[in-house]
């Protein structure tokens, strides 16, 4: 019981920084050593502020 | 057998049951309707919607194919392309949708009861507008996530092309102008919600530098640090509003708020997006999000009684909020929550790009549209729980019931609404406001209606705080979608002036920036002075104005949807986008030609133009109000040159699709499905749904 309901909180947690882009850089990491490994990465701060400029750069958000 | 009966029972008293809510809602006269009739009605319709109609359009009409890889898979680079848990895009979709325009149009079109909102924001949406979010983003899909505006000119031609790319930049700076006058309206006089507003900017900046310097990425932990601080600034603008010699500094008339706002959008627009624009992004999605989980909860707790009657004699037009018959005004002043066309620019921008599956689109499409139009719902319940005499003197204008509050409780109790000064003053004490009469816009009274509702269901003795968060939950998300949008108003400028001079197309190049950016700003600024100076409020001219964009940008949408359909040889399905479109067609034109032929000034922008100076030339003008009458006739002419912009742009889209569909229909050459080959998928089901 207490088992399930530690998955079934971890897997909340897990929603809400998929959600929130909490995990980004994690998924970024992930992501580059599959697709350009051997390559160097950003630093976070690079990756976030890049990340943040490429995201509002169009239509995000509507009335 | 066994489970295909028992399905068919359970659909079937799911179809009863929702019958049954929308005859008592829609039959019921006089007696008191419990609100929990709205959410049971609401819910069934759109569960039977979903189940029957979204599936069928999936399955037959789009011919959905689980096996074909979507663009995420095949474009995958890990930033924009990225195969995605239907459950994540769903919830980004959601929030990308989801803005203030929901909550705001069932605020004013509960002028006319409750009935009329309430059937179009049902009917609007399963019909309408979730079909609309659908097939775009299905389309879109099927096109590498390209825009609506690309999409328009590869299927129907340059003409289609530049209408969508002119009716989007038009319909943002009409959208910014009507929502920043709602903020002002919010914040007239009031050093509660001034400051509290005024206290999200640093409080967003704060969180930008925690998220970009401190600890950068970790949105979460930044977001909660604000969230906080939001909830600590409610609290501090009641104790400023305490203040002798402090709450002076807040104390504001609208025009000095005007400016501010103004110049807030320019700084916004040219400060880097770290720093303001996202952090508020974040701030003002969680705040959303848990402000409609809220309002959920206690309506259902609740069961708050509807005071409002299902109609009011202001179906005729001369309601007070926004002058305008029944037909085709509701259907205009709801936009957001049964149609709106700004979803179709969200549907083929970032949602297509993420999909993981093809069979994704039904949730996503129609089911995030349909939750749209449920927050659009429980907008119209907040403001029909409220008194309608209180509801009224809230919304109307001064310039329609009377500068005085004798002369507003007077005109209002006449209408068959009856309220009193005393109960308008105690009221206006209990919310921490210095008076509650005219203060238009919409935030104000659904402030009041959610302030209500969340007193009754966690403690009365807050009332002052539950409705000066409501006005900072709404003021927070309108500022970011003034940022965001201005930002994309000055890309959209700066794409077109590349074209002119190469420079200026440069979205990094700071001169460029500045000049695109005060453009955009000053031609929403002109628009929010002139609502703020307007004596009839402003909203009356802004926001059928907006509705009317908003329904066009939807119908630009759907002609593209049709094109696609006939071009694909789907010809005897193109109904389901061709309805919807032509009920817009019938609605928007209806509207833009009683804008400007009607003989009513407070309908017709011409006839307001020509009543104001025929009174300014006989001299019938108090001083005050001659002084900007000339700005005012100018303004009603304006109006009318762009009402008459938008209908044609309209009508030279709906006859170009039509010229493609019958040069197909009868063999000619048109321009061809621009669809992206088939690849069959290679992603593995456990993966798909991790």
């Amino acid at each position: 019981m207490a088992a399930r309901l530690n998955d079934l909180l971890r897997g909340l947690w897990r929603v809400i920084r998929r959600l929130s882009g909490d995990d980004g850089y994690e998924r970024y990491l992930a992501h580059h050593a599959a697709a350009h490994p051997n390559t160097p990465v950003l630093p976070r701060q690079e990756w976030f502020a890049l990340q943040q400029q490429q995201k509002w750069s169009g239509i995000k958000r509507c009335c | 057998m066994k489970t295909n009966l028992f399905t068919f029972f359970i659909w079937m008293g799911v179809a009863l049951l929702g019958a049954a809510a929308v005859g008592g809602i829609a039959l019921n006269r006089g007696e008191a309707v419990n609100a929990l009739w709205f959410i049971t009605a609401a819910l069934c319709v759109y569960a039977l919607a979903y189940r029957f109609y979204a599936a069928w359009i999936a399955a037959t009409v789009l011919s959905i194919d689980a096996t074909r890889a979507t663009p995420a898979e095949r474009l995958n680079n890990g930033r924009d392309f990225m195969p995605t848990n239907r459950w994540i895009v769903f919830g980004h979709h959601f929030a990308a949708i989801a803005g203030p325009g929901p909550l705001i149009g069932p605020t004013l079109a509960a002028q006319f009861g409750y009935l009329p909102g309430t059937l179009w924001i049902l009917i609007g949406a399963v019909l309408g507008g979730c079909v609309q979010d659908m097939v775009t983003l299905f389309f879109s899909m099927r096109r590498d996530g390209r825009s609506l505006g690309q999409m328009a000119r590869d299927e129907l031609g340059s003409i289609g092309g530049i209408a969508a790319l002119t009716a989007t930049f038009l319909i943002m700076i009409i959208l910014i102008a009507v929502l920043g006058l709602v903020v002002v309206n919010a914040m007239k006089h009031s050093p509660w919600a001034t400051s509290t507003v005024a206290a999200t900017i640093p409080i967003a900046m704060l969180v930008g530098l925690y998220m970009y310097k401190l600890r950068p990425g970790h949105v979460l932990e930044g977001s909660a640090i604000g969230v906080i601080l939001l909830l600590l600034a409610v609290v501090g603008g009641g104790w400023i509003d305490q203040q002798a010699g402090l709450r002076e500094l807040f104390d504001h008339p609208g025009l000095p708020l005007a400016f501010a706002i103004i110049g807030y959008g320019f700084a916004a627009a040219i400060l880097p997006v770290w720093l303001l624009l996202a952090p508020r992004d974040y701030l003002s999605t969680f705040m959303k999000l848990g402000t409609i989980i809220l309002l959920a909860l206690a309506i259902v707790w609740l069961c708050p009684e509807i005071r409002m009657p299902a109609l009011t004699q202001f179906v005729d037009g001369s309601g007070p909020i926004f002058g305008g018959k029944l037909f085709p005004f509701v259907f205009i002043t709801i936009a957001c929550g049964a149609i709106s066309g700004f979803h179709s620019l969200i549907a083929s921008g970032t949602t297509p790009k993420l999909l993981s599956n093809e069979r994704d689109i039904r949730m996503i499409g129609y089911g995030g549209m349909a939750l749209e139009s449920f927050v659009a719902i429980m907008a119209m319940i907040a403001a029909t729980v409220l008194d309608p005499g209180v509801y009224f003197a809230i919304n109307s204008p001064a310039g329609v019931v009377g500068k005085t509050a004798a002369e507003a409780v007077a005109t209002i109790s006449a209408w068959g609404f009856p309220v009193t000064v005393e109960q308008m003053n105690q009221l206006a004490k209990q919310m921490g406001e210095a008076t509650l009469f005219a203060r238009t816009g919409g935030a104000p009274s659904l402030a009041v209606g959610m302030a209500s509702i969340f007193g009754s269901a966690f403690g009365e003795h807050m009332l002052a705080l539950w409705y000066h968060f409501a006005i900072m939950f709404e003021a927070i998300f309108i500022l970011t979608t003034l940022d965001a949008g201005t930002r994309v108003g000055r890309f959209m400028l700066q794409d077109l002036l590349g074209n002119i001079w190469k420079p200026l197309g440069r979205t990094s190049w700071y001169p460029s920036v500045l000049f695109s950016s005060a453009v955009v700003v000053s031609a929403w600024g002109y628009f929010l002075y002139i609502g703020v100076i307007d004596p009839n409020g402003g909203v009356n001219i802004l926001w059928p104005l907006f509705g009317i964009s908003n329904q066009i940008l939807a119908a630009i949408a759907l002609c593209v949807a049709t094109g696609i359909l006939v071009k694909s040889g789907k010809l005897k399905y193109a109904w389901i986008t061709a309805l919807p479109l032509v009920w817009l067609v019938i609605i928007t034109s209806t509207a833009t030609w009683q804008k400007l032929a009607s003989d009513d000034p407070r309908i017709g922008f011409l006839a307001a133009a020509n009543s104001l100076s025929d009174k300014l030339t006989a001299g019938a003008l108090p001083p005050d109000k001659a002084a900007v009458a000339p700005q005012l006739i100018f303004n009603q002419q304006l109006d009318a040159v762009l009402a008459l912009f938008f209908a044609a742009l309209l009508w030279l889209i709906v006859i170009d699709m039509l010229r493609v569909c019958a040069r197909h229909l009868r063999g000619r050459p048109v321009p061809p499905l621009s669809e992206a080959p088939h690849y069959p998928t290679q992603l593995e089901e456990a993966w798909q749904r991790d």
